[in-house]
């Protein structure tokens, strides 16, 4: 695990130092440093192969990184984390995975934990239904679901919303607020501007494997030029000034 | 780990299909191979000439009679035999494929074999032409055929010890004897002995007779004696020769048995190769396993469930194969618990061989299908008969069965089976160092491809 706790005071949820990741010879990340407040909502924003994944899953502890480091505060629990492929077990139930996943975390209540996740992601009625045969909005719900057994104070979520409807998105959303409003920090990554700029507290820039911006989206949008334009065609024209 | 396996052993209840084909797959191709191996091929085809006149095929020697049709007829059970009117065509039936020998017999056979018996001179001899262009069939023939004639010379050699061992009883006792149809009375040794002494004790003791009988009676008590000694020692000769075939370099398990044992660990080797790299690449192909390796599990831990799951379920299978083949073939039932053994140590090597094939790939089909390209040229080369093949091939053949844990497992099988030797500890011990070697490469596999 890539995950290590810094010495000292730390109020940020997640700090990272200069991460880098190396795919052979192509360069995923490049010395890439951030922090995350407790209780923020950050989306790291990028298009496709910009090195969002990468980012997220050395966070998460998935993958290691070459150089550089994670921290968070002492004492606090593991990130809970959302890959951007569903991670679940077709042929056992929506109630079987999360109890696995509750037993494998070393959950102290796991049957207490899968009532809790069946009921916040409003599958109490598919919970003995194969994995394989749930709608990509539901099976995406189980997703979440395990990310969030362990009650850990920041989540991690890969591209949540690529694979859903835009209904099955907005209820998306709706559950994610809810987490953030209760104080949970979450970071999020997507290639849709429109959505970092309308859950995003904070984005981050990714492209190329380098971050080239970190803010709000306001400030993003002012520094693209001028208030005239909107978020989407100033994120376009940010790119390519910076000739992406 | 536990809840790894509850899980795996889960997902697996509710696959059945995939299931059935672990189970039935290994099993049918075991079944076959069984069935191949214990079924003896045809007789082989030999185009049979005899030049010897119909009805003089008697060879008589004493009281005794052999009679060379009936010798041909029990050469006829080993070969399935094609009659032919001539030496060439005998050859010809050779050279074009028709038969893959010719056994031609001289007309002057009888007279050859009345010559050795009577005479002690002359080899009686048989012509075998061989086709040399499948040397197969060729060794398959010539031992079916030299089989018999062994068979022959052994029944002609006991005959005639026979003969000669009642004609000294007859010298030495006394009997009767055939001679141009007349039976003639044969006094023999110890009464010719009985009759001189009687005659010296009648004669007056100063004839000078007596001395000169005296010398006949030792003469008679050295060869009494003598022979008296000769007879026992001629008929333990006679006795049949029991013909011990040991083959050098080979095992000694029954053939069924061990026919048997290897249908077992083809099965115990597929179902255990398929179930750990399928059931490995499942977690990867399912994406579980970037949950899994955030610290919920070790590589290692993984590993393990996978060898424990794999072989706990091959081993099962087999075992009650093995059980349900004992109702046709002897297996030793007194040594169960080295069944449980052989087959436990053999799942164990082939699952550590499967995660490490596991390993590798990224999805369920691509492990199944290396996991299958790798196991049918392991049988294969592990199967094939060491003095069948060039020295350099055999070096490399043994190498493959001393890396691989096929002939290990197929050693510990047979010995548990039929509990001859060689032991079964060196093979299990073979195969835990086995199971140890690939579960580190496995290791490294995953290290290597988990991340690409
Ligand atoms: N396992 C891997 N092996 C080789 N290259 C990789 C691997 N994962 C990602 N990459 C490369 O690293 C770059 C960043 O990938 P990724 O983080 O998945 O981008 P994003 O999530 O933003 O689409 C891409 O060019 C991708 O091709
Ligand atoms: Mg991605």
């Amino acid at each position: 695990m890539s995950t290590t706790t810094a010495p000292g005071e730390q109020t940020a949820a997640v700090v990272a130092r200069s991460l880098t990741k190396r795919f052979g010879r192509r360069v995923a990340l490049a010395g890439t440093s951030f922090e995350v407040r407790p209780g923020e909502l950050v989306a790291v924003i990028g298009p496709n192969g910009a090195g969002k994944t990468t980012l997220l899953s050395i966070v998460a502890g998935v993958l290691a990184p070459d150089e550089g480091e994670v921290s968070q505060p002492p004492g606090s629990r593991p990130f809970g984390w959302v890959p951007q492929q569903v991670a679940l077990y077709s042929k056992l139930s929506v109630a079987e995975n999360l109890r696995l996943f509750a037993r494998l975390e070393r959950v102290a209540d796991p049957e207490a934990a899968v009532k809790r996740m069946l009921a916040e992601t409003g599958l109490e009625d598919r919970s003995d239904e194969e994995v394989g045969h749930l709608s990509g909005g539901n099976r995406q719900r189980v997703n979440i679901g395990i990310g969030l057994l362990a009650e850990p104070s920041v989540l991690l979520l890969d591209e949540p919303s690529a694979a859903l409807d835009p209904r099955q998105r907005e209820r998306l959303w709706e559950f994610i607020s809810r987490l953030a409003a209760r104080g949970t920090t979450v970071m999020f990554s997507t290639h849709d501007v429109a959505e970092a700029e309308r859950y995003g507290e904070r984005v981050l820039v990714l492209a190329d494997a380098e971050l080239l911006f970190d803010g709000t989206p306001v400030e993003l949008e002012r520094t693209a030029g001028g208030g005239t334009r909107d978020f989407e065609s100033a994120f376009v024209s940010f790119l390519r000034e910076r000739g992406h | 780990m536990r809840w790894l396996l509850v899980k795996d052993l889960q997902i697996l209840r509710r696959s059945p299909l995939l299931v059935g084909l672990l189970v039935v797959y290994p099993v049918a191709i075991a079944l076959m191979i069984g069935f191949a191996l214990s079924s003896p091929p045809g007789k082989p085809k030999v185009a049979f000439y005899s030049q010897v006149a119909p009805g003089k095929g008697r060879v008589s020697f004493g009281s005794q009679q052999i009679n060379i049709s009936k010798v041909a007829n029990e050469l006829f059970q080993s070969i399935q035999p094609v009659r032919v009117r001539s030496r060439a065509e005998a050859i010809a039936k050779v050279r074009d494929g028709q038969a893959s020998a010719a056994l031609i017999v001289p007309g002057d056979i009888v007279n050859q074999i009345q010559s050795l018996i009577t005479q002690g001179v002359g080899s009686p001899t048989v012509e075998l032409i061989l086709n040399s262009r499948n040397p197969l069939e060729r060794q398959f023939a010539q031992q079916a055929i030299s089989l018999r004639l062994n068979q022959v010379e052994q029944a002609v050699s006991k005959q005639v010890l026979r003969v000669a061992v009642s004609d000294l009883h007859q010298v030495l006792n006394g009997g009767s004897v055939q001679l141009l149809g007349q039976t003639v009375p044969l006094l023999g040794l110890r009464n010719s002995r009985t009759i001189i002494e009687g005659t010296i004790s009648s004669l007056p003791p100063s004839s000078s007779l007596r001395v000169a009988l005296r010398q006949v009676v030792a003469f008679a008590d050295l060869a009494i004696e003598g022979l008296g000694f000769a007879s026992p020692v001629l008929s333990s000769i006679g006795t049949p020769l029991t013909v011990q075939q040991t083959q050098l370099a080979g095992q000694t398990t029954p053939t069924a048995t061990y026919a048997v044992a290897i249908a077992v660990i083809v099965s115990l080797m597929f179902v255990t190769l398929l179930l750990a790299a399928g059931m490995l690449a499942l977690e990867r192909s399912e994406n579980a396993y970037s949950r899994l390796v955030r610290g919920l599990v070790s590589a290692e831990g993984l590993l393990s469930e996978k060898i424990v799951l794999a072989a706990g379920c091959a081993a099962a299978v087999t075992l009650v194969m093995a059980a349900a083949v004992s109702a046709f073939v002897h297996l030793d039932w007194g040594r169960f618990e080295l069944w449980v053994l052989a087959l436990a140590f053999g799942g164990l090597a082939f699952g550590a061989l499967g995660v490490a094939i596991g390993g590798v790939a990224r999805e369920v089909s691509a492990a199944s299908l290396m996991a299958f390209l790798v196991s049918l040229p392991i049988a294969f080369v592990a199967l094939i008969p060491a003095d069948a093949v060039s020295s350099g091939l055999k070096t490399f053949l043994d190498v493959v069965a001393f890396v691989f844990p096929f002939k290990a497992a197929l050693e510990a099988a047979s010995n548990a089976f039929s509990g001859t030797s060689p032991g079964i500890g060196l093979p299990l011990l073979h195969l835990a160092v086995l199971a140890v070697v690939f579960g580190l490469l496995a290791r490294l596999a995953l290290r290597r491809f988990a991340s690409a």
